[in-house]
């Protein structure tokens, strides 16, 4: 299993023909306590760059973008309830959807992790 | 997330303590600001339970003297300056010529003089429209060597009487002098959270100190301007800029309480005859607060639609109540929908959401008035 990341702070873990996407811990921080989550229906189509899924802290919200192309498989349940668990465990627990990668070949324009934590050192 | 470039920004007094301190510093009124420290939600319920320390030295601090001053003030103000008693903060609004709202502020007599704090990213406007509009015999001073700290929250007493002795004494809307350490310190029992808490006008060279001094204590933690916001929006009280402007008057934003008998009466005021006539006859529109259905916050800027579809609104302030655990807004609605328990649509990009008027404050305000325990 991979782990790629985008310069908007989204995380994609591949693992054969699926991905996990979720943000960064990074990204988390500084969206500060996260109080609605809302991830795309089982089924949707997206393309790389798209807005995916919203996500709220006290202060503002912000979207999510796909890092890749792909057909959601589902939504992580988990956030309605419970969406500080994406504060808590953001690049575990609190992932926001799987998708069924449909073109694998943009996962080379995304960083590595190391690459990434340099990147968010740079800020 | 991207970082913003900002050029100019003025620092606080207690920029560094801030830094220290951990704050996570934003652009805020043409200042470096502390937006929080551990987080807003943390930083929210702590002051609800027990003392936060806001630095609000952004806020403009005046001091207005000459012949006539009180007098002078109700050319620009509804309040009752004349009647004002001293050391008694009175919440007022200065008012453009059609009644609209430059910006709200509270005054203080001080023997001859009066105090005044308004807001920070208003402040050079509002000494400007003073200046030009008050007589020449009549001054505005602009303390900028002063600083601003509010403690606010049940403990607030507890904690602010074992750095300044005697605090406990004054009740909600009371100022007094007091000394610090050698310094002169202007306290008054008044805050924008809702909770009981003091305001203290400090000499910005002694800020540090007694934001030190005051932290020493247990109970007390600095807490940033996102969980100001949270806090004042639990309490209904609304924020220059967002829920009160130049478009919005007194009356629609149910403050009318700052316009006495009197001053009805004999009227005087910028605007005073379209703000008498809404006062007889109601306003178009009226600020309410806003109960929304689900978990997902409204902010400032959704529309607000009737059960047709009709756009009788817009939500003026929006955001998840820590306190509530749920999401709360105010805003503005045609005043034949403003009563409470009116079911209404917000829509907020392209998304329609569930709400209900409901009376405000949200939260129950909690002040310390004369003759309470």
């Amino acid at each position: 299993m991979t782990v790629y990341f985008t310069k908007d702070h989204e995380w994609v873990r591949v693992d054969g023909n699926n991905a996990t996407v979720g943000i960064s811990n990074h990204a988390q921080e500084q969206l500060g306590d996260i109080v609605f989550a809302e991830t795309p229906e089982a089924g949707r189509s997206l393309r790389k760059g798209e807005e995916a899924a919203v996500v709220e802290s006290v202060k503002a919200a912000s979207d999510v973008y796909s890092p890749i192309s792909g057909n959601v498989i589902e939504g992580n349940p988990a956030l309605a309830d419970d969406p500080a668990i994406i504060n808590n465990d953001p690049e575990g627990a609190g992932w926001f959807f799987k998708l069924e990668v449909t073109n694998p070949s943009e996962l080379e324009g995304l960083m590595d992790e190391n690459a990434y934590r340099e990147f968010v050192a740079s800020l | 997330m991207s970082s913003q470039v900002q050029d100019n920004l003025d620092k606080l007094p207690l920029d560094a303590w801030h830094r220290t301190r951990g704050g996570r510093m934003v652009p805020f009124a043409g200042y470096e600001m502390p937006v929080q420290y551990e987080g807003i939600m943390a930083e929210h319920l702590w002051t609800r339970e027990n003392a936060g320390l806001f630095d609000v030295s952004h806020m403009g601090q005046l001091l207005v003297h000459g012949q006539g001053v009180d007098a002078a003030l109700e050319t620009l103000m509804p309040g009752d300056f004349q009647a004002a008693a001293d050391m008694k903060p009175k919440y007022s609004l200065l008012l453009a010529d059609d009644g609209g709202i430059i910006d709200d502020l509270m005054a203080t007599r001080r023997g001859d003089d009066f105090y005044v704090v308004v807001n920070g990213a208003t402040k050079h406007g509002d000494i400007q429209v003073m200046q030009n509009r008050l007589p020449g015999g009549v001054v505005v001073d602009y303390m900028k060597e002063q600083a601003l700290l509010a403690l606010q929250g049940p403990k607030a007493v507890e904690v602010l009487e074992t750095v300044v002795p005697g605090v406990s004494e004054l009740s909600f809307m009371q100022g007094a002098a007091f000394n610090w350490q050698g310094r002169p310190l202007w306290i008054s029992r008044s805050g924008y959270t809702g909770e009981d808490g003091f305001e203290i006008s400090v000499p910005a060279i002694a800020a540090a100190a007694l934001a030190d001094a005051t932290c020493a204590h247990d109970l007390a933690r600095p807490i940033g301007l996102g969980a100001r916001d949270s806090l004042r929006l639990e309490a209904g009280l609304p924020l220059y800029g967002h829920d009160i402007d130049l478009d919005t008057t007194p009356v629609m934003a149910g403050l009318t309480f700052a316009i006495n008998k009197r001053r009805r009466a004999d009227g005087g005021f910028p605007g005073s005859m379209r703000i008498l006539a809404e006062l007889q006859n109601g306003a178009p529109q009226k600020r309410v607060g806003f109960e929304v259905d689900g978990r997902q916050p409204v902010r400032e800027g959704a529309l607000v639609l009737d059960g047709e579809g009709n756009e009788v609104g817009k939500v003026t302030s929006g955001g998840f109540s820590p306190s509530l655990q749920r999401p709360i807004a105010m805003g503005y609605v045609a005043s034949k929908l403003a009563e409470d328990g009116t079911a209404l649509k917000l829509e907020q990009r392209g998304k329609l959401f569930d709400a209900r008027v409901v009376p405000m404050p949200f939260v129950p305000h909690r002040y310390h008035r004369k003759g309470a325990a």
